[in-house]
């Protein structure tokens, strides 16, 4: 069982009624979509906000970075840095910034 | 004494006004949900403490809320507070917010595209809830108009919906197409005589009825006229900005049509223009007084490419003779130098003896008035850009 740690935007941090950083378990090996995956799982409210309900694609304004690499583009099924996957480098869930 | 609450969402969250029915001090309430995009707060007329919200983002997608204790608590029906987010077996519950199109054989005809601003053919992508729609006898009956244009219902209080399918697949979805603002269903009307009938506006493609409680539905757009498209008289493709009707005359409808103000008066079947004289039949807004049927008011707004009204004064016009014959209603308005617009969900009037109008702006005013329109006073004058208004009178 990995323990990630996790950065989201604040109006997901409000939704899930979280403050600051989340902790993720992760069971299995530590990807991208197992981390998604198990952030649903704990946080129910946020499904449908990252990646679209029934296509399961990520939302185009979001991007993902692990260990100051934008990994948005990659594999959702590549494994991630151990440094991620040990809880020492967060998981970080950005918003492109556009608008207002 | 009665009260009145008047619903407001805005770019950036959404307010709750509330007053007695002197309507003159009033409380602000918000912002509720702050940053996100609502496009809709109504109440249920079986439970005026149910609410229910429809809160959006370009980033974030779609999230449905509600509140049972009148807007003061809000929360997503599918997480409710205190309970287990996972089923024993470790799944999430969480479902409110999933509106998935249903194209089966066995529930609908199978569609699967309509039409883009140029013509071709894309196919249905869900984006949004425009307006929510409570039933008028059960307060965990509800109605969803979405972007790309479907009606959903929901029956466990927002929990889980369930797309409609007799409306886009009656024949003539194929040919639906956006307006300026996507293409969205974004009026619903439950008939109070005949609990059987919906009306429902889509932008663009015009009015349709369903006789059976959302089964099955038809266009009514016959006598509609728009220069905008291929065929002006097309049996779809109309830019309705929103319809009205009075509870008491329910084979009248009143429909602001992107350019037109219309009447009909059997249902929806035929329509008839009522613009008279109005300095512009451009507009987005209509609503029907709630002791006069016959007495209705518009907005005017300048132009489809100038959202702003004529001359910078801002008027909303009524019509005692539901149409033709149209007075101005300014005292208390903005006479020079106004350039907001009043968008399609944003009037509404309150049911107490002395009608309240109101009606919110881009600029972020409320506009209310206690006397059907002869005088209006701001509530508020500096929210967000206002997307709709809606009111609950208590008595």
């Amino acid at each position: 069982m990995a323990m990630i740690t996790m950065v989201m935007p604040a109006h997901l941090r409000t939704l899930a009624g979280v403050s600051g950083d989340v902790t993720i378990e992760v069971d299995g090996e530590v990807t991208l979509r197992s981390i998604l995956d198990a952030l649903e799982t704990q946080y129910p409210m946020l499904r449908g906000t990252i990646r679209e309900h029934v296509s399961g694609e990520r939302r185009p304004f979001l991007r993902f970075f692990a260990c100051g690499e934008d990994i948005t583009h990659e594999s959702p099924d590549a494994p991630l840095p151990q440094e991620i996957a040990s809880g020492a480098e967060p998981f970080y869930v950005v918003g492109a910034i556009a608008g207002g | 004494m009665s009260n009145v609450q008047v619903l407001v969402g805005t770019r950036k969250g959404a307010f709750i006004l509330t007053s007695d029915g002197k309507r003159e001090k009033w409380n602000v309430s918000g912002p509720h949900f702050a940053g996100w995009e609502i496009y809709h707060v109504k109440g249920s007329p079986a439970d005026p403490n149910r609410l229910y919200a429809s809160q959006t983002s370009g980033w974030f997608g779609q999230i449905i809320q509600r509140s049972d204790d009148g807007g003061k608590t809000w929360f997503q029906p599918g997480t409710p507070a205190g309970e287990p987010t996972t089923t024993p077996e470790g799944m999430p519950v969480g479902e409110s917010n999933k509106f998935v199109y249903d194209d089966s054989a066995e529930t609908g005809k199978p569609l699967t595209t309509h039409q883009f601003y140029d013509g071709t053919a894309k196919p249905w992508v869900f984006k949004r809830v425009w307006h929510l729609e409570p039933a008028l006898d059960d307060a965990d009956t509800v109605y969803a108009g979405v972007e790309d244009a479907a009606l959903f219902r929901s029956t466990n209080g927002g929990q889980t919906w369930a797309e409609l399918p007799g409306l886009r697949g009656h024949g003539t979805g194929a040919q639906w197409q956006p307006g300026a603002g996507g293409m969205c269903l974004h009026s619903i009307i439950l008939d109070h005589q005949n609990r059987e009938r919906i009306f429902v506006a889509i932008s663009a493609a015009g009015a349709f009825r369903s006789d059976d409680s959302g089964a099955t539905w038809k266009p009514i757009n016959r006598g509609l006229h728009s220069q905008y498209i291929p065929d002006p008289t097309a049996e779809v493709g109309h830019c309705v900005h929103h319809i009205a009707q009075h509870p008491a005359n329910s084979n009248v409808l009143f429909m602001q049509k992107h350019w037109d103000v219309m009447r009909s008066d059997d249902a929806g079947d035929s329509w008839t223009e009522v613009s008279g004289n109005l300095p512009t039949d451009f507009g987005f807004v209509i609503d029907v007084h709630a002791h006069e049927p016959e007495t209705i008011y518009v907005v005017p707004i300048k132009s489809d490419g100038e959202h702003y009204p004529p001359d910078g004064k801002l008027r909303v016009y009524r019509s005692r003779t539901g149409g033709n014959e149209w007075e101005a209603l300014t005292k208390g308005l903005p006479q020079e130098n106004c350039y907001v617009n009043v968008l399609r969900d944003a009037m509404a009037v309150d049911s107490l003896d002395s009608c309240g109008v109101y009606f919110g702006t881009t600029g972020g005013q409320v506009y209310a008035s206690a006397d059907a329109g002869d005088t209006w006073a701001p509530i508020v004058r500096d929210l967000p850009a206002v997307l709709s208004v809606e009111v609950q009178t208590w008595p």
